[in-house]
């Protein structure tokens, strides 16, 4: 036993150093993120600023690039009037009920072309050949199929975030180590234990970016939806804005598009983020 | 008893990796087999380990006959192997699902006490060095209390130091636990140090060449004369077996 000791020791304390360092101490982590925030954001202030600037100083029209206090201006009288809200409620809306539907046709699809080499054989060749269509393309067919109303703006939508998703799901599960199953053999786990134990975990990272990159374009097509004849939603302030040349409520919509898709993608990675602080490289984005 | 009967073992591509290895293990014995690549090694602790069938002969274990992976048969692979989404308590209890939870708890406190590790039990793999990675995978293999452990070249990929160290944890455990341990390597050191038994075999097709026993008393001296002198002798058998065309007289003992 004295080996033992005599080759522990040094690597114990080499070891401990290793852990404490992978656990930042949490009075430095805030100030860390609080730190990136502000570094982060200065970017789109500083611009934002110089143009408030340039256009009271006369320098710049601002016609058809209004100031950011315009822009806020529209968006709080849009905000007092309760339109707003209920722009975003539509737009929020058609946004989860397509991604809940590209959610669960994509994992379901992908989940199924990964349990088999026949049934991959059999579904991915045409899965890919569907993918490689522009998503705008099935509009037409979506509007004969299901009318103009919102049924066709969901399944748009829904398309959109099939692919990412389905595909993310089918990679992950072909890229499980086949090593890290025969773990999963050796203790005669049943096939059951084996998808909940070893599968499900091994594919949650994946999973995670697969989610983020559907619901990206889950945003995506709905402006592509709202294009398509909408009375409300985002999309439609935007075309609204184009048609009678208030370039202040199309900023104002953007602006809203940037905030909504960043706090849905936000909680996506934090809700997820509990459950992956396992990962290596995980670095929480928020 | 571990008895290895005429297993022969031909993968579909027509690489015959075992021809009639016959073996007997005797309970708490330590073996190592040795052996140039190819030589069937891997292959014969996959059968035991029940991961693969042999294409004629059989394995068995205290009467019964292995066909699939076995609850008194351990294997700790090249690799640790550890789910990384597990903390190490997790990982050495992952064999233990189905004990209650009180059991399960004892018995994966005391076999990380044995490796060394106890203070490690909520890490997670990513923050372990090699060789306690390794040391986790055996405290894993080791936590249900198998009757064999089998070892595919596990210290293969760590360096000097980390070896002859997981050599004494390993030889503890032993000491612990007493189940049978068999040790596939490419170090003839390793073997000399640990083994009661040294097997070598040989390619094309795979088989034992040579049986040698070691009856050197515990705890061995790796640097001492006799380990020295142990570990040409092995080498003297593998340089021959290596060197020896295949279908000439194959018997153990005209090999020694």
């Amino acid at each position: 036993m004295t080996t033992i000791e005599r080759f522990e020791n040094p690597g114990e304390a080499r070891d401990s150093r290793l852990v404490s360092a992978t656990h930042p101490t949490s009075d430095k982590k805030p100030k860390r993120n609080a730190e990136r925030f502000l570094l982060g954001i200065a970017l789109p202030i500083l611009l934002g600023l110089g143009w408030e600037i340039a256009v009271r100083a006369g320098i710049a029209q601002g016609r058809l690039m209004p100031p950011p206090s315009r822009i806020f201006q529209t968006l709080y009288s849009l905000a007092v009037t309760g339109e707003l809200f209920i722009h975003i409620g539509a737009t929020l809306g058609r946004v989860g009920a397509g991604f809940a539907l590209g959610v669960i046709g994509g994992t379901l699809v992908g989940a199924i072309a990964g349990a088999s080499r026949l049934s991959r054989e059999f579904l991915d060749p045409s899965l890919q050949g569907l993918r490689s269509v522009p998503s705008i393309a099935w509009v037409p067919l979506f509007i004969l199929w299901l009318g103009i109303f919102e049924e066709s703006k969901i399944a748009l939508i829904a398309v959109g975030c099939f692919f990412p998703i389905y595909l993310g799901v089918l990679g992950a599960i072909q890229s499980v180590d086949r090593k890290t199953v025969e773990v999963g053999r050796v203790f005669r786990l049943t096939t059951t234990q084996l998808v909940r134990r070893i599968l499900l975990p091994a594919i949650l990272p994946a999973y995670v970016v697969a989610l983020r990159q559907g619901l990206g374009l889950g945003w995506m097509f709905v402006v592509a939806a709202e294009f398509m004849g909408a009375s409300e939603g985002l999309g439609y302030l935007l075309i609204d804005g184009q048609q009678l040349g208030k370039p202040d409520q199309i900023i104002a919509a953007i602006v809203t598009f940037a905030i909504l898709g960043k706090i849905t993608d936000g909680l996506i990675a934090s809700g997820t983020a509990p459950f992956l602080t396992w990962q290596d490289a995980y670095a929480p984005k928020h | 008893m571990l008895y290895v009967e005429s297993a022969d073992k031909t993968y579909p591509n027509g690489t015959r990796a075992l021809a009639g290895l016959n073996l007997e293990v005797e309970e708490g014995e330590i073996v190592a087999v040795v052996g140039g690549s190819g030589c069937g090694k891997s292959t014969f602790l996959r059968l035991a380990a029940g991961l693969d069938q042999p294409t004629r002969g059989r394995i068995r274990l205290d009467g019964e006959t292995i066909t699939k992976p076995d609850p008194r048969v351990g294997i700790v692979f090249q690799e640790p192997r550890l789910l990384p989404w597990l903390t190490v308590e997790q990982n050495v209890g992952f064999g233990l699902a189905d004990r209650p939870r009180a059991e399960r708890e004892r018995l994966v406190r005391e076999v990380l006490e044995r490796v060394g590790l106890q203070n490690y039990a909520h890490c997670w793999p990513r923050e372990l060095s090699g060789g306690q990675a390794q040391r986790v995978a055996i405290a894993r293999a080791l936590a249900p209390h198998p009757k064999v452990l089998l070892l595919d070249e596990p210290f293969s990929a760590l360096d000097a130091f980390t070896r002859a160290s997981l050599h004494e944890h390993l030889l503890s455990l032993w000491h612990a636990f007493r189940p049978t341990l068999v040790l596939v390597t490419h170090d003839v050191e390793e073997a000399s140090v640990l083994a009661d038994r040294v097997l070598v075999m040989q390619p094309n097709p795979g088989r034992i060449a040579a049986s040698i026993d070691v009856d050197l008393a515990r705890p061995r001296d790796r640097y001492g004369s006799e380990i020295e002198a142990m570990r040409r002798r092995i080498l003297w058998a593998l340089d021959k077996s290596l060197r020896r065309e295949s279908g000439e007289d194959l018997s153990p003992a005209a090999a020694i």
